[in-house]
């Protein structure tokens, strides 16, 4: 199993969600959190002051899949999120030893 | 009559809600949020204090009798032989003292301990805007700034808007930076209430200004007339110079700045309205225009001076009512035509430079009053009880220490992950509640 992990645009959230709901994927935590990368933050003016806001806000996507769906997630999400401008954000992949579900205590493949 | 009573009602509750609760408002989305609370305690507290204790000297030392700088503060001592069908009067030009002294508090945001504040707006108001009102509003013969130097100022640039710009400016300087001004980012934490009070504030004006009007005695028909035409005149300039300033405030900003904000347009309010203040009945329509215009402009570019001079005027009460105020006084000189309040051409009508010195001369009085004054207010209180809060202190939030409360309680739901790591980028975290009850003392 792989963990997905997505940083994308808020205003592209809803397009990334309805594309992995089409594709199957059956569940996801996503957080709205902060942060930068070469997009860096933004200038805000307040009264002639200018201020360097250095977070920008983004929504983080978690989903765990089966090793054989990864690619095609990442896939969709750099699809759907893709504006071609700086900040669009980051899609990575990392391995997944265990899953349980917590109500019945399936194990992995079963428990996604 | 019954109708120009009637309306003085009116016009007095709405000065009055000017402090409470739209100044506190505007002045609270600009600050931190955590000295919200403090900040808009200073408006409310200055209200109580200022309102009692016009009633105890504040109308005597302004309107009770002849003096250059002030009447007897005992001739009308609690109102002493004041008949309850003047009240109203006394009520009006109370609010107007309550204004001056909160205007004040925008300056020193974060940093003034509040027992200091506490101090200061009462003995400021009797030593330096009571008898302010009675050089400008009184109008009696020896009145320093409307009897012997004949300036005009209508509902108060001199005795109101530069009286409490100075003060503040004089107040920030004694009391120094807040820590990290200005290298630390200090931006409005609501400015959806920065605009809510800003609108309160223009609506509260016309009360101000329109409510301004005095009589030279003329009854029935030729009251009526003077009552009509004058309100009429003063509504229609406080609403087009307020106009103006938007514009000219949002004009600067579009071109230096490249973005129209929406504080510009809060701000650009405020700066016409105070510089129509003293001009609104002294003008006519263009000349409103031109005043707001210019107040509006010359505001926006006065704002970014605390930064080249070094003084934290944290709301900016310098360049927006010293500096606002400033312009519609002197500009009185300029555009003032004779069928106005005072019956004096200005510069542009062909009334030469005598109306523009007298003006400045005003400015002048005002100034020196206000700014000598205040320093040695603010100095004896500096080395007796002290004015600043401690540096701990003042880095947890005024409003945990002095006030034991917190603006806002915002938990870190799903919606609310970012402003979660926004919070923590905040100068520290907030104190516990025992924490608080130690700490609070000095405050």
């Amino acid at each position: 199993m792989k963990l997905v992990t997505a940083v994308i645009k808020p205003h592209k959230w809803e397009d990334v969600r309805e594309a992995l709901e089409t594709f199957g994927v059956a569940g996801m935590t996503v957080s709205e959190v902060s942060g930068y990368g070469r997009q860096k933050g933004h200038t805000e003016v307040y009264r002639g002051a200018e201020y360097d806001i250095a977070l920008v806000p983004k929504i983080r996507i978690e989903i765990v899949v089966d090793d054989a769906d990864a690619d095609d997630v990442v896939g969709i999400v750099v699809k759907t999120a893709q504006t071609g401008r700086i900040g669009d954000g980051k899609v990575w992949v990392s391995p997944v030893e265990t899953v349980v579900r917590v109500r019945t205590g399936e194990q992995d493949a079963s428990a996604l | 009559m019954d109708g120009y009573y009637a309306f003085m009602l009116v016009a007095t509750a709405f000065v009055l809600m000017m402090t409470v609760p739209a100044l506190a408002l505007f002045y609270g989305g600009m600050s931190r949020s955590k000295s919200v609370l403090n900040m808009m305690m200073m408006s409310y507290v200055a209200a109580a204090i200022v309102g009692i204790l016009y009633v105890a000297v504040g109308w005597s030392m302004g309107f009770g009798g002849d003096g250059t700088f002030f009447a007897n503060p005992f001739e009308l001592l609690w109102l002493d032989g004041v008949t309850t069908d003047t009240y109203i009067g006394v009520m009006f030009q109370m609010t107007f003292a309550i204004i001056t002294a909160a205007l004040i508090s925008g300056a020193v945001a974060d940093r003034l301990k509040f027992s200091a504040w506490v101090v200061f707006v009462p003995l400021w108001s009797v030593i330096v805007y009571f008898p302010m009102a009675h050089m400008v509003f009184s109008c009696t013969e020896d009145s320093l700034v409307c009897g012997r130097i004949g300036a005009q100022d209508y509902a108060g640039g001199t005795a109101v808007h530069i009286n409490a710009g100075v003060a503040a400016l004089v107040l920030v300087v004694l009391l120094g930076k807040r820590i990290g001004w200005p290298r630390e980012q200090m931006r409005p934490h609501n400015l959806t209430l920065t605009m809510l009070g800003a609108g309160l504030l223009w609506m509260g004006w016309y009360g101000f200004n329109v409510g301004s009007i005095v009589f030279a005695g003329e009854e029935g028909e030729a009251f009526t007339e003077r009552f009509m035409s004058e309100t009429g005149r003063t509504f229609a300039n406080t609403t087009l110079a307020t106009m103006a300033a938007i514009l000219g405030w949002l004009l600067v900003e579009r071109l230096i700045h490249k973005k129209a904000t929406s504080l510009g347009a809060a701000s650009g309010i405020v700066a016409g309205l105070v510089a129509i203040t003293p001009a609104a009945g002294a003008v006519n329509l263009s000349g409103a225009v031109a005043i707001g215009l210019a107040a509006g402009a010359v505001c926006a570019w006065a704002v970014g001076l605390k930064y080249k001079l070094g003084y934290d005027d944290s709301l900016d009460v310098v360049g927006v009512h010293l500096v606002g105020g400033v312009v519609g006084t002197v500009l009185i000189g300029v555009f003032s035509t004779a069928e106005g309040a005072g019956g004096v051409d200005g510069l542009l009508y062909g009334g030469g430079f005598g109306s523009l010195g007298d003006q400045t001369l005003g400015v002048v009085v005002a100034v020196i009053y206000s700014g000598v004054l205040t320093a040695l207010i603010a100095l004896a209180i500096k080395y007796t009880m002290g004015l600043r809060l401690d540096e701990e202190d003042e880095v947890n939030g005024i409003d945990l220490v002095a006030h034991g409360e917190s603006a806002y309680d915002l938990h870190s739901g799903t919606s609310g992950g970012g402003s979660v790591l926004a919070a923590s980028t905040a100068p520290a975290a907030a104190p516990t509640a025992t924490n608080t009850k130690t700490e609070g003392a000095s405050a």
